[in-house]
């Protein structure tokens, strides 16, 4: 006999989720994830010029809007056929890390961490320790983060104009040329993030961090730090209570491909299944037989469009289910980590599978490899040489941008018709991983990793870690 | 102290940004400085630790007049659609979130809108308007909205609307420390109920491309040094905020970030009637003016500051990076 339960509003999400899990001797039998609101911005792109596109995109997300920004440059530059000068593309890339350092420490302290405070852990060992630090709003945790993150994003008053919402990052490059000046403040931002990095979240050197190559060193650096920073207080709850068993979805992983430099990229593209296998973008469709739209074939993003139906039999959720080749991916830092052969990424899923604690660990290796990525972009910055080049009218063309967000894979697929925006669809990473079932059945990917979860009590605990440990954005998800 | 003030913050159709950005304050620490003006969050969507059944219970307290709540912040539009049903927002006890909202104003004392969205409808009403978004007591820029012309908080105020997209931490923290410290009158608040403390100022005030200005030296492309306004559909010199006198981010504005000010702060913003980077023009004259100058003198006062542009300035406005440096004139002492 199982019974059903709906879970919402599911807070310390960034936009509005619900989650409804049935129940079977106490654990889940089935997830079904429910994104309630939506917003229409396909729709609005509709006739606008193209360039305007630039306005609109990065207002579909407060928390991944310069990657929305990102993709909707590289889509315009593609139907333009224009390349960024190397400052530009320098640029873009330190101001799309910015975010993504920023995202993974705000996931990090303000959404996931909260949990571990709860009174349900009364009795654990470090109960007392961490509702101390990371209670939400009164931990010690936040006089730390807070001012640290507001003066980290310091780096977007200067490369930016501002975070969220800017207009700097263009199809041409960058609109915010610097000076040497500003070279030097921002290498001392850097310079202080650092500190507060090592200092306070992992205790050790980012190299150090991001050296370790397997499940076995990651928990000898977790013993020889006791417990003095946040990353090593996090690994010893997490594996008292298992979570690297906890939250396995497909272990089928997909990224585009971080940081492009001239020739290749920090972080590669690929898919992961078991082996690592070339992404084939037009294998994507998206299936709508679950979703409230119009229509009931799923459709490659370029002919895809989007149409509310509120009413349509079947259907639970304003989200789409993209699938590549007709397969459930996860996306995200694991699946970044792994698709670019990080060797603890490797390790973790090749004993485990994915698992919460693997999402997690995958996200501070990226701030380990990625500030060090930051210090030295940085460097290569020759001022009084170009940062932008001049964008040019679009008649009829199409482009894709492909970005990785803090959250994955993100896709802008442009038609320009007698210049005018024809069709405009983005497939954004939570999409993929929040995704409702598609024609065939196939559950998406939170769906799937809900499934055999202990559920206990009113809100269960470890639904909430398997939930957050995905890093959701709902409001990318319902644009 | 007096009883610490219960602030409900709801978020419905926007992006989020605007939390994200009041993380950006730069006070030392953003709980504290709220604590401190005697401000207590019940329950914030993003920041709160309590999920489902425990913030229904928050929620319903605040309704049924066991918490009172004194200040409602709504972040994003109010979603009407489909057919005035406000179907496309629905919370999980299947009340759309169109009439929670509703019914929680009845009972604050203070009405929030935060951000462009939760003001006027924003960027969420934009284009063909799918989700027949509007603002808390405007329908862009007319009086009405979802509350009605006539919408009083308990306090007697209308809905104070901190415009922006995305707001800036400090005018939010600032509005906040107003209402909690008794300051804030209805005289504070601006035609479109913007508080006047960011609102009382343009753009243009402080814009580092000033020189370029005057002398109409502008820009043709991004990362051009020049003035915005008169190719690249720059707003400053009409829009109603503070953001070069009061930077973003520590260091940055639209303008100083190498890119047009839209002007987010007003109602309407999101559809100019026009590419959003080009300046429309009547005989190569732009035609949004600068506020409050009068046509005829802004036509012969740029004509007359074209025609007298020094070197230096018209060179490195068409320039990513200074061309020629401020001549250095040797002072003698008198």
């Amino acid at each position: 006999m199982s019974t059903r339960r709906v879970i919402g509003p599911f807070n310390r999400v960034e936009g509005d989720l619900e989650v409804t899990i049935e129940i079977a001797d106490g654990r889940v039998s089935a997830a079904y994830v429910n994104s309630p609101m939506y917003r229409g911005f396909e729709q609005i792109l509709q006739g606008k010029h193209p360039m305007d596109a630039l306005v609109y995109v990065p207002r579909i997300c407060g928390i991944c809007s310069v990657a929305q920004s990102a993709a909707s440059a590289q889509a315009l530059a593609q139907a333009m056929g224009l390349q960024a000068p190397e400052n530009g593309r320098l640029a873009a890339n330190l101001t799309l890390a910015a975010e993504n350092l920023a995202d993974h420490l705000s996931h990090f302290y303000l959404f996931f961490m909260p949990d571990f405070a709860r009174e349900t852990y009364q009795g654990r060992q470090w109960c007392v320790d961490a509702q101390a630090r990371f209670k939400a709003v009164t931990g010690s945790a936040m006089a730390d983060v807070l001012p640290a993150r507001a003066k980290f994003m310091h780096v977007m008053g200067y490369l930016a104009g501002k975070w969220p919402h800017t207009l700097s990052l263009q199809p041409g490059g960058s609109s915010r040329p610097l000076e040497d000046a500003e070279k030097l403040r921002l290498a001392i931002l850097l310079r202080e993030f650092r500190v507060f990095l090592e200092r306070t979240l992992f205790g050790d050197k980012l190299e150090v961090v991001a050296a370790l190559d397997s499940e076995a060193a990651l928990l000898g650096w977790m013993e020889s730090r006791a417990t003095k920073a946040d990353f090593p207080r996090f690994l010893t709850m997490a594996y008292d209570l298992d979570l690297h068993k906890l939250g396995r979805a497909t272990d089928r992983f997909m990224s585009v491909g971080a940081y492009p430099d001239s020739i290749t990229s920090l972080f590669a593209p690929g898919v992961w299944d078991g082996g690592l296998k070339q992404l084939d973008i037009s294998s994507i469709s998206e299936d709508v037989s679950h979703s409230w739209m119009e229509g009931n074939s799923a459709l490659p993003p370029a002919r895809g469009h989007t149409l509310p139906q509120l009413n349509k039999a079947g259907a639970y959720s304003w989200c789409k289910a993209p699938r590549l080749g007709g397969r459930v991916l996860e996306t995200g830092a694991l699946a970044r980590q792994i698709v670019a052969g990080h060797p603890l990424a490797h390790d973790l899923i090749t004993r485990h599978g994915g698992s919460v604690t693997a999402r997690v660990v995958a996200r501070m290796l990226e701030i380990a490899l990625v500030l060090p990525a930051m210090e030295s972009w940085l460097c290569k910055i020759k001022p009084g040489e170009p940062f932008c080049f001049p964008v040019k009218p679009l008649e009829h063309a199409s482009g894709v941008g492909l970005i990785e967000a803090a959250r994955g894979s993100l896709g802008h697929w442009l038609d320009v018709r007698e210049g005018k925006i024809h069709n405009y669809q983005i497939v954004a990473p939570t999409t993929w991983n929040f995704s409702p079932r598609d024609a065939a059945g196939n559950p998406g990917a939170l769906e799937h990793a809900l499934v055999g979860v202990l559920a206990e009590g009113e809100v269960p605990v470890a639904v909430q870690h398997v939930v957050r440990s995905f890093d959701p954005c709902m409001v990318c998800t319902v644009h | 102290m007096s009883k610490p003030l219960n602030l409900l913050w709801l978020q419905s159709g926007g992006c989020g940004g605007c939390t994200l950005s009041l993380l950006n304050a730069d006070y030392s620490h953003l709980f504290d400085t709220l604590a401190g003006f005697g401000i207590h969050l019940i329950w914030h969507p993003s920041l709160s630790e309590q999920s489902a059944d425990e913030a229904k219970k928050i929620i319903d307290d605040c309704l049924n007049g066991s918490t009172q709540l004194d200040i409602l912040c709504l972040e994003g539009a109010v979603l009407q659609g489909p057919y005035a049903t406000g179907g496309y927002h629905r919370t999980t006890t299947g009340e759309t979130m169109m009439n929670l909202v509703k019914r929680l104003a009845q009972v604050s004392r203070f009405t929030v809108a935060v951000g462009s969205c939760a003001a006027f409808g924003g960027i969420t009403a934009g284009g063909c308007n799918p989700t027949d978004a509007c603002g808390l007591q405007f329908d862009v820029d007319t009086l009405g909205g979802l509350l009605g012309n006539d919408y009083r908080a308990q306090s007697g105020l209308p809905v104070i609307n901190i415009a922006g997209c995305p707001t800036h931490p400090n005018w939010v923290i600032e509005t906040l420390a107003a209402i909690s410290s008794g300051l804030l009158t209805e005289s504070m608040l601006d035609a479109f109920q913007r508080p006047r403390l960011y609102a009382d100022h343009l753009v243009h005030h402080g814009c580092t491309r000033n020189e370029y200005y005057e002398f109409k030296a502008s820009a043709h492309k991004p990362s051009d040094l020049g003035c915005l306004m008169e190719n690249l559909g720059c707003k400053g010199t009409q829009a109603h905020a503070d953001c070069n006198i009061r930077l973003w981010n520590g260091e940055g504005s639209c303008t100083r970030g190498g890119y047009t000010c839209i002007a987010c702060t007003d109602p309407g913003f999101e559809e100019p009637g026009h590419p959003f980077l080009e300046t429309p023009k009547i005989a190569g004259i732009p035609i949004g003016l600068p506020a409050d100058m009068p046509k005829a003198w802004f036509v012969a006062l740029a004509a007359l500051s074209k025609s007298a542009t020094p070197k230096r300035v018209k060179e490195n406005a068409q320039a990513d990076h200074q061309v020629v440096a401020p001549t250095v004139k040797r002072v003698h002492r008198k």
